[in-house]
């Protein structure tokens, strides 16, 4: 169980080109953190970084739970959700076979991926294939693992935007919730988030 | 349901998905065969002589028909990092797609090798043989094919990666697999040649989700 992200004087590069150094950030246990920066300042980057796609050219990333330091891969794999502009799921599957995948690799159960679907209104959905929803439907079906398999850390990138005002308000309330019960949330926003959070600026 | 069977599921429907499941392999494997007798003529002795030689060839080929899709889809899709996000290294999840990609292509074209080779003249006693010989080539071809495929994620232009990378490494089961069975029609001993060959294949499953996994990874950052 992460009880705490610790970024320290981190720097990342794609390509060539060095996105930022001397980044610092502490996420702790009930905290929400908005990312925010222009365009190609590296908020997804970070995000993948974090959760161990992206090796840093400097500084470290590092977990922390309730019995101190957790080896990195452990905490990712068991205390980690990434929710990107790609969702990872299949056109031509159904919507329910994606969602019951997704929450069960994830550490959930078949009856809270259901009571997720019927949260975020997508039970009437669960029976066509992915490829017919619209971009706010994927994306909701993407975010119902976040309820569906219990995870402390949410990597969200961009969550708000393919959803329409109801969702948002909607995930607003599922993210404040989160936080409540000890969750922490790194998101890559260029809207504000619908909850309390501490912004951190990235740039060169 | 444990996580090891969740995700074979998850394979097992994708992989029947793609490429049209086991009906393009096996229906290649059998038109190929069955073109043969009109390219060559009709000359039963003449057949015969090429049966097995023909039979494991053409295999080969129809094996590697919907390889090199094996993880480009997931990569493209986002799902790969969801699988790397998960309880079971991408090492197991790379192994899990190749024997899901196996069970439904390789499979399938082991027991139409059999059925293919007698008709086009080779002895009925070899059946069970290149029953065996095809099952365990199947298993080499589908591991080598997602090494293939994996390390075809990071560049564009990868269906020319993966023939050039993964030819050379299909050339020995080709080898072994041909002499078994050519041992095997003309009365030689043949035991050799099936061992060398269930070594090959034994080794690929053993290694090559090492080489998978760092190249989804390396594609990942």
């Amino acid at each position: 169980m992460i009880t705490a992200l610790n970024v320290e004087d981190l720097a990342l590069q794609r390509g060539e080109r060095v996105l930022f150094r001397h980044l610092h950030m502490r996420v702790a246990a009930g905290e929400a953190v908005a990312l925010a920066g222009s365009n190609g300042a590296g908020k997804t980057s970070l995000l993948r970084a974090v959760a161990g796609f992206i090796r840093p050219v400097t500084g470290r990333i590092a977990f922390e739970g309730a019995a101190g330091a957790l080896p990195s891969d452990d905490a990712r794999r068991a205390g980690c959700h990434l929710v990107g502009h790609q969702d990872g799921l299949k056109p031509e599957r159904r919507a329910r076979d994606e969602l019951l995948f997704q929450a069960r690799w994830h550490g959930g159960t078949a009856s809270g991926a259901l009571n997720a679907a019927d949260r975020l209104g997508l039970t009437r959905l669960l029976g066509l294939e992915v490829r017919v929803l619209s971009a706010g439907q994927r994306r909701r079906l993407a975010l119902a693992r976040l309820i569906a398999s219990p995870r402390p850390l949410w990597l969200l990138d961009e969550p708000l935007a393919p959803l329409d005002a109801d969702s948002r308000v909607l995930l607003g309330v599922i993210m404040a919730e989160h936080v409540a019960t000890g969750g922490l949330i790194v998101a890559a926003v260029h809207d504000p988030l619908p909850i309390v959070a501490r912004t951190v600026g990235i740039a060169p | 349901m444990s996580v090891l069977a969740v995700l074979a599921r998850r394979e097992l429907s994708l992989a029947w998905a793609r490429g049209g499941g086991a009906l393009l392999a096996v229906g290649f494997f059998v038109a190929a065969a069955v073109m043969l007798p009109l390219a060559l003529g009709p000359a039963p002795e003449r057949l015969a002589a090429v049966s097995g030689g023909v039979t494991w060839v053409v295999l080969s080929l129809a094996s590697l028909l919907s390889l090199d899709r094996m993880f480009e889809r997931d990569f493209e899709d986002g799902a790969l990092d969801l699988l790397a996000l998960g309880p079971l290294p991408l090492e197991i999840v790379a192994a899990v797609k190749c024997l899901a990609q196996w069970t439904v292509s390789g499979a399938p074209l082991a027991i139409a090798a059999p059925v293919v080779a007698v008709g086009l003249g080779a002895p009925v006693a070899s059946a069970a043989m290149i029953l065996a010989a095809a099952g365990l080539g199947g298993l080499a071809f589908a591991f080598l094919g997602g090494t293939g495929a994996a390390l075809a994620l990071a560049s564009r232009r990868g269906g020319l990666l993966i023939a050039v990378v993964v030819l050379p490494l299909l050339t020995p089961p080709v080898i072994f697999g041909g002499a078994a069975i050519a041992n095997f029609t003309g009365g030689l001993p043949w035991g050799a040649a099936l061992s060398l060959l269930a070594a090959y294949a034994l080794a690929c499953v053993a290694l090559t989700p090492f080489a998978m996994a760092g190249a989804c990874r390396n594609a990942q950052s």
